[in-house]
C-alpha cells in the first residue's frame, strides 16, 4: 500500500524556521512506521535525520511523535496508523537538534541525579537474599528503557520546566522498593520536593503512551503514599 | 583535535562498561560509544546468563565447562572454556551485588531456567543453569553496569564513532572518531585501547541484531594487521520471528515451549532425542531448515511453530512478557493461545578479533599486541568455539570483560605514551570527503545487495560452489563501494555518511567470513557444508586467521587447547 509520511524538518544550522516535509513510500501493513522513515532516508533523501538502533522497543533510540502521540517507530506498525498518513514530529518540550533528534541531555542529568543504582550495605558471600514477592514490588519498573516518552507527553514537564519528570520517577520507585537498597528514607526525602513527586498532578499522559506499559502514574502516587508514610505529610 | 587518554574503551555495552569499571579512577579513562550507553545491544538480550549457582537443581562448573566444549564441537579453547565454567558463579553473585534484578526462588536465591544445550552431568538431560530477569536479563544488567558507571564518574563519549584504528610498529596508537553532532573529526591517542564494539549480525538479511551491530572494531581491526579467528562460525539463532527476524529467546522452549511443524509434529524428537528443543541452536536451526526444505513449513511456507500455549496465559506473563508482547505487536498473536511462526535468524558471531585469556590482542604470531585489549562478542577468546550456548555470552562479557580491565590496570605501568598519529586524520577526512563527492550506487543498494548473498549463500547450509559465487559478488560489490554516494553533505546528524561508512566494515567483513568458510573443508558446529557433512578432526580441529596482506587476505591456522576432554562424536 502507499503510505504519505509528513516529517518535520528542521536544521538549525541552516533553516530559519522548521517546516514539513511530504514523503510517499510503498509499505506492507505489518511493517512498522521505522521501516517507512528508512526507506525514505536509503532510497529518497537521505539528509533525513533520527535515531534508531534496535528496531524492535528494546533500546529506546527512536521515540518521537507520531500522529500527535509519543511512541517508538519501532513498535507502531503501518496498519496501526488512520487513512495511509503518517505525522512524525519530535519528542515535544525537547530541543531539536535536526529534524526529529532531540537533546536528551538534561533527561540523562535528571536520571543520573535520582541515583540510579543500587546502594546496599555488606557484601555477602553469595547472593543478598531476596523473596519472589519483595522483587514484585519492582513490578514493571525494570522494564524501563530510557525512551524519553513518558517525560515529553508529561503536561507538567511541558509547563514546568524544573519537574523531575516521570522517567526519573520510575527509575527511583526501582530502587525505593528494591528490598536491598539501604536508603530507601533518603531516596524518600529527594523526591518529597515541590519539583519532584508533588508536581506530578496525575494526567496520566506518562502511563498512556509509555512503550513498555509501565503504570506510571500509579507508581508515583505509590511513591507519594510511600513518603507520606515515612517520612509524613507533604510541605503545604 | 587531538586527545589523550590513559585508556580508552570503544562500545558501551556489557563488555566495554564491566571492564571499565575494572579501571583504577586514578587512570584517565574514557569511553566512546556510537549510541547512548542504555542503547547498547547487550540490553536487547533476554533469556539469562549462565551459571553452576545450583539454587534449582544440583549443578557444577565442570559440567557447565563441559557443555561449553561439546556446544562449540571441540573447537573451543578448553582453558577459557575453564576460566568462564570457574568464574561464573562470583560473576553473577557480583552483579546481584551491584543491583541486577534478579527473578527469585521461593527460599529468596536467584531463579534459574534451563537452556539450550545446558546439562547435567555430562549431557544427561536439561539443567536449569540460567539466571535471568524475566525475558530482559541483558536489559537490566546494562542498566546496572550503566549506573554504577555513573556512580564512578566515567567519562563517556555517546554518539562518537570510531573511525580508524590505529596500530604502528605493532602497538596500539589510538584511533580517530567522527562525531555525530558536529560532524568533527578528532584524533584519540591512549596507552591502551579496548575495543568492545560487538558483533556484525547485519552482515545477513533477516538477523535479531540492531542497526548498529555493524562490526566497525572488528573489522579496523582487521585493517590494521590484527588476523581474524574463526570467522566462518555465524550462529543463527533458531526462532527468530518470521519474517522480521526480532527474537524469541530460547528461554521459551526453557520455559517448556516446542517447536512444530506444517503436519502439527514435534520434530525435534527426530534430530535430538534427548535434548529435543533443548538441543545446541546449530541443531535446532538446522532441524528447522530440514523441515522446511522437506516441506514441512508451516502453510508450505518457510517457517515452523513456536507453541507456547501450553504453559498458559499467566506464566507467559510473568516469565516471558516481553517476548509475548513482541509477538502481540508485530504479529497480531496472542501466544497464550496461538503459536508463532518463526525461522532462523542471524544472532552472534563466535568469531572476531583474537585475544588471550586477558583480552590482549594477539598477532598472527600469537604474541600479544602491545596496547591493544578486545572483549565481548567483537573479540575471538575462543570461548564459544563453533558454537555458543544461549547465556554463555553475557557471562563472557562480565568475566572477560573485567580480565582485560584487570589486564589493562597491570600493563598500563609498562605502556608508553602512544606517538603521534598526524596523517590518518588528514586521510578520514579525505574519505568523508571522497564518500560525499562521490557519483557511484547509494550504500543501502550496496547493502541490501550484499545481505541478500550473504543469506543465499553463507547461512545454516553452505557449499562451495555458492560460496565462491558469493565471494566473487562481494569483490565485486567491494569495487562499487569506492564511488559510494549519499545525499546527505551536511556536516550535522549526518546518518547518511555513516551508512556509508559501516557498509565498508560490512563488506570487508562478509569477505573474510566466506574466505574462512570456503577453507574449512568439514561441517562443524554452525559451519555446515553440504559438501563435506562429517567433521573432520583429523585435517580441521584448528583456528582459522584470516589476515589483510598486502595483496588480499591470508589464510593461516593455530591449534585448538584441549585440556580435559578429548574430541568425541557429538549426540544429543
Ligand atoms: C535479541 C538478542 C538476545 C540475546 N539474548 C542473550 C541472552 O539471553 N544471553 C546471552 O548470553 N546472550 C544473549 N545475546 C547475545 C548478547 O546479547 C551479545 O552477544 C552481547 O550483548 C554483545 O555485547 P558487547 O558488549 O560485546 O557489545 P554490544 O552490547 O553490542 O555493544 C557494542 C558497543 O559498541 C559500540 N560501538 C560499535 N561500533 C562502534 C564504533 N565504530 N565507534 C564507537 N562505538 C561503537 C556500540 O555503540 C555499543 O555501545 C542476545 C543477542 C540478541 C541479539
Ligand atoms: S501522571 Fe504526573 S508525571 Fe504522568 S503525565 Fe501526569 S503529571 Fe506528568
Ligand atoms: S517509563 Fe516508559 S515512557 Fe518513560 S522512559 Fe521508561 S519506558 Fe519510556
Ligand atoms: S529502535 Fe530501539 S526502541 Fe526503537
Amino acid at each position: 500500500m502507499k503510505v504519505t509520511l509528513r516529517i518535520f524538518r528542521f536544521d538549525p544550522s541552516v533553516d530559519e524556521a522548521p517546516y514539513y516535509q511530504n514523503y510517499n513510500v510503498e509499505a506492507e501493513p505489518y511493517e512498522r512506521v521505522l521501516d517507512c522513515l528508512n526507506k525514505i532516508k536509503w532510497d529518497q533523501d537521505g539528509t533525513l535525520a533520527y535515531r534508531m538502533s534496535c528496531a524492535h522497543g528494546v533500546c529506546g533510540s527512536d521515540a518521537m511523535k507520531i500522529n500527535g502521540r509519543c511512541a517508538l517507530a519501532c513498535q507502531k506498525l503501518v496498519r496501526e496508523c488512520e487513512a495511509d498518513f503518517i505525522l512524525v514530529e519530535p519528542l515535544p518540550s525537547f530541543t531539536v537538534l535536526k529534524d526529529l533528534i532531540v537533546d536528551l541531555n538534561q533527561f540523562f542529568e535528571r536520571v543520573n541525579f535520582i541515583r540510579p543504582f543500587l546502594v546496599a550495605g555488606e557484601v555477602p558471600e553469595k547472593e543478598r537474599l531476596q523473596t519472589p514477592e519483595e522483587r514484585k514490588k519492582m513490578g514493571k519498573s525494570i522494564r524501563c528503557i530510557l525512551c524519553a516518552c513518558c517525560t515529553a507527553a508529561c503536561p507538567v514537564a511541558n509547563e514546568n520546566e524544573n519537574f523531575l519528570g516521570p522517567a526519573p520517577l520510575v527509575q527511583a520507585f526501582r530502587r525505593i522498593f528494591d528490598s536491598r537498597d539501604i536508603q530507601k528514607t533518603q531516596r524518600l526525602e529527594q523526591l518529597d520536593v515541590e519539583d519532584g513527586v508533588w508536581a506530578c498532578l496525575n494526567h496520566y499522559e506518562c502511563t498512556r503512551v509509555c512503550p513498555k506499559e509501565i503504570p506510571v502514574t500509579k507508581y508515583i502516587n505509590i511513591t507519594k503514599g510511600e513518603i507520606k508514610k515515612v517520612i509524613g505529610a507533604p510541605p503545604e | 583535535m587531538e586527545f589523550l587518554f590513559d585508556v580508552l574503551v570503544v562500545g558501551s555495552g556489557l563488555a566495554g562498561l564491566r571492564a571499565a569499571l575494572e579501571i583504577p579512577t586514578s587512570l584517565k579513562v574514557g569511553l566512546v560509544s556510537k549510541v547512548f550507553p542504555t542503547r547498547s545491544h547487550s540490553g536487547a538480550a533476554q533469556g539469562g546468563i549462565g551459571a553452576a549457582l545450583g539454587n534449582e537443581e544440583p549443578d557444577s562448573w565442570e559440567w557447565h565447562m563441559y557443555d561449553t566444549v561439546k556446544g562449540g564441537d571441540y573447537l573451543t579453547d578448553q582453558d577459557a572454556a575453564e576460566t568462564l565454567a570457574r568464574d561464573a558463579a562470583r560473576a553473577v553473585y557480583e552483579l546481584e551485588h551491584l543491583g541486577v534484578p534478579f527473578d527469585r526462588t521461593t527460599a529468596g536465591k536467584i531463579a534459574q531456567r534451563a537452556f539450550g544445550g545446558h546439562t547435567r552431568n555430562y549431557g544427561e538431560g536439561p539443567v536449569k543453569r540460567s539466571c535471568y530477569a524475566a525475558d530482559r536479563t541483558g536489559r537490566v544488567v546494562l542498566d546496572t553496569l550503566f549506573g554504577k558507571a555513573l556512580e564512578r564518574k566515567i567519562h563517556i563519549f555517546s554518539e562518537i564513532y570510531m573511525v580508524d584504528l590505529l596500530v604502528e610498529g605493532g602497538k596500539a596508537a589510538g584511533i580517530i572518531t567522527y562525531e555525530l553532532a558536529t560532524g568533527a573529526v578528532h584524533t584519540v591517542r591512549a596507552k591502551a585501547l579496548l575495543i568492545a564494539t560487538g558483533g556484525f549480525g547485519r552482515v545477513y538479511k533477516t538477523n535479531s541484531n540492531c542497526f548498529s551491530n555493524t562490526g566497525d572494531g572488528v573489522y579496523l581491526s582487521h585493517r590494521a594487521g590484527v588476523p581474524l579467528e574463526d570467522m566462518e562460525f555465524v550462529q543463527f539463532h533458531p526462532t527468530g520471528i518470521y519474517p522480521l527476524g526480532v527474537l524469541i529467546s530460547e528461554a521459551a522452549r526453557g520455559e517448556g515451549g516446542v517447536l512444530k511443524n506444517g503436519l502439527g509434529n514435534s520434530f525435534m524428537t527426530d534430530y535430538a532425542p534427548t535434548l529435543k528443543d533443548l538441543a545446541p541452536r546449530d541443531v535446532v536451526s538446522r532441524a528447522i531448515d530440514t523441515e522446511i526444505r522437506a516441506g514441512r513449513g508451516v502453510n508450505g511456507k518457510d517457517y515452523v511453530h513456536l507453541d507456547l500455549t501450553s504453559l498458559g496465559a499467566e506464566k507467559i506473563q510473568e516469565k516471558l512478557s516481553d517476548i509475548s508482547s513482541f509477538a502481540r505487536i508485530y504479529l497480531g498473536v496472542d501466544t497464550a493461545t496461538q503459536p508463532i511462526p518463526v525461522t532462523p535468524t542471524c544472532h552472534y558471531m563466535m568469531g572476531g578479533i583474537p585475544t588471550d585469556l586477558n583480552g590482549r590482542v594477539l598477532n598472527k604470531e600469537g604474541l600479544p599486541l602491545t596496547g591493544l585489549y578486545a572483549a565481548g562478542e567483537a573479540a575471538c577468546v575462543s570461548v564459544h568455539g563453533a558454537n555458543r550456548l544461549g547465556t554463555n555470552s553475557l557471562l563472557d562479557l562480565v568475566v572477560f570483560g573485567r580480565r582485560a580491565g584487570r589486564a589493562i590496570t597491570e600493563d598500563i605501568e609498562t605502556l608508553s605514551d602512544p606517538s603521534p598519529v598526524k596523517d590518518a586524520q588528514v586521510r578520514v577526512e579525505a574519505r568523508i570527503k571522497a564518500i560525499k563527492d562521490g557519483n557511484g550506487a547509494k550504500p543501502s543498494d550496496l547493502r541490501t545487495r550484499m545481505q541478500l548473498i550473504m543469506t543465499d549463500c553463507c547461512s545454516v547450509f553452505r557449499n562451495q560452489t555458492d560460496m565462491e559465487r558469493g565471494l566473487e559478488e562481494i569483490r565485486g560489490l567491494k569495487d562499487k563501494y569506492r564511488s559510494v554516494s549519499i545525499d546527505n553533505k551536511g556536516a550535522n546528524y549526518n546518518t547518511d555518511l555513516l551508512d556509508a561508512i559501516e557498509l565498508e566494515s560490512l563488506l570487508g567483513l562478509a569477505e573474510v567470513i566466506l574466505v574462512s568458510a570456503l577453507s574449512r573443508t568439514e561441517s562443524r558446529g554452525a559451519h555446515y557444508r553440504e559438501d563435506y557433512p562429517e567433521r573432520d578432526d583429523h585435517n580441521c580441529l584448528k583456528h582459522t586467521l584470516v589476515t589483510a596482506g598486502s595483496d588480499g587476505l591470508e589464510i593461516s591456522f593455530k591449534p585448538v587447547k584441549i585440556t580435559k576432554f578429548q574430541p568425541k562424536a557429538r549426540k544429543f
